[in-house]
């Protein structure tokens, strides 16, 4: 349930960018959620609306929008791109990823040349995409 | 925007100091000095942190002796587990025995969501343990941690100089806190000591007996090394302090 640390720097994260841009009211705020981090949508969603909700006024009205975004990879050496696949990764490995996505390095090689040397190029893990509201 | 970076100040807000052990230079003790350390402030009484950076070449696992099966647990975040009385990170949990063959930018990204997602306790002391180099991971430390003091090592070699030199020009420049420059391995045929500011200059022995100690921690805190690093303690912790 490490997603609720996430959910917590989203939050303050719009809180932040909310004081930088003078919102009074924060209406809306955009999560995108890339693939390769394997974020429990439902649980995030349960913690960003349970955080909201403890939170000052200038946050707690927020709705909530996901966005998904699939994980996509590039190869440096071939320049192969492929998606992200979990059928051959053990639970332990995928765990792993969730945790720190760069670890993907450790246990994915690409596979035209299976070189570890490759660019998350799509869908790596959480990004706040945009906030809307009121000056 | 990237979520994770607003959060870190809040993630280490229960520390109350940070130290980092560096060199730019590798193979110098850099994690003995900053697993020992760890060991000798949990000993003395302090509540201790130990965070693992680097990644390439993660090390301090292996002198404290991790058993296999250690992991995190999972509580609003990531909760290191306590090891020999010390509360301990590192990417180890995640790659194992496995290589991490990162790049500069992944070596930030992981960092960043290390720092992040990992919920300390209430902590005296963090010894961060920092890979060779001046560069990505170096910077992202002074970037990211607040306010680090830094504890340089060195062996008593002009090879060694030159490098560590460049670290101490470096964290001048910046203004950052030097607590101590300690000459690692010392034997008594080395000669007197040079270069570095002589204020902060702290000597710990080459110890033969330190490599039958790695992975017991009873056993490392016995060593004539770890004597005589209990005293380089006395002398840094005042001034971690001003
Ligand atoms: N004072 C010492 N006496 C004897 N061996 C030492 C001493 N300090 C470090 N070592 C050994 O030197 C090697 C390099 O130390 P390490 O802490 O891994 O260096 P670094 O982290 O700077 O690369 C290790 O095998 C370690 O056990
Ligand atoms: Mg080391
Ligand atoms: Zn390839």
């Amino acid at each position: 349930m490490h997603e609720w640390a996430l959910a917590e720097a989203v939050i303050a994260t719009a809180k932040r960018a909310a004081h930088e841009q003078n919102l009074r009211r924060v209406t809306e705020i955009t999560v995108k959620l890339g693939e390769l981090q394997q974020i429990e949508r439902e649980i995030f969603a349960f913690a960003l609306e349970h955080i909201l909700g403890q939170e000052d006024p200038l946050v707690r009205g927020a709705k909530v929008v996901f966005e998904t975004e699939r994980a996509q990879f590039r190869c440096r050496v071939c320049h192969f791109e492929w998606a992200f696949e979990t059928e051959n990764l053990s639970s332990e490995i995928t765990e792993a990823i969730h945790f720190i996505p760069e670890i993907a390095h450790t246990y994915m090689r690409c596979p035209r040349c299976h070189s570890p040397d490759f660019e998350v190029i799509a869908g790596r893990g959480v990004w706040l995409a945009a906030l809307k509201g009121e000056e | 925007m990237d979520p994770r970076i607003a959060i870190i100040s809040e993630r280490l807000k229960p520390i109350k100091k940070i130290i980092a052990v560096a060199a730019g230079k590798g193979g110098v003790g850099k994690s003995t000095v900053a697993t020992g350390l760890a060991l000798v402030l949990a000993e003395m009484g302090y509540r201790v942190g130990l965070l693992d950076l680097d990644f390439y070449g993660p090390s301090t696992h292996v002198i404290l002796g991790l058993s296999e099966g250690i992991q995190p647990t999972e509580e609003r975040g990531i909760v290191p587990p306590t090891v020999h009385g010390i509360e301990f990170m590192s990417i180890v949990y995640y790659t194992g025995k496995n290589p991490a063959p990162l790049r500069g930018s992944d070596l930030t990204n992981a960092l960043i969501e290390l720092l992040a997602i990992t919920r300390w306790g209430e902590l005296d002391f963090l010894i961060v343990d920092m890979p060779p180099g001046l560069g990505d991971t170096t910077l992202d430390a002074i970037r990211l941690l607040k306010n680090p003091s830094f504890l340089v090592v060195t062996t008593p070699s002009r090879i060694a100089y030159e490098t560590v030199s460049k670290l101490i020009a470096l964290l001048s420049e910046l203004n950052i806190p030097i607590l101590g420059i300690i000459e690692n391995m010392r034997r008594p045929s080395d000669r007197a000591r040079s270069a570095f500011d002589m204020r902060l200059g702290e000597e710990l022995p080459f110890d033969e007996g330190l490599e039958d100690a790695l992975g017991d921690p009873e056993r490392f805190l016995q060593t004539e090394f770890a004597r005589r690093l209990r005293e380089v303690a006395l002398t840094i912790i005042p001034r971690s302090r001003s």
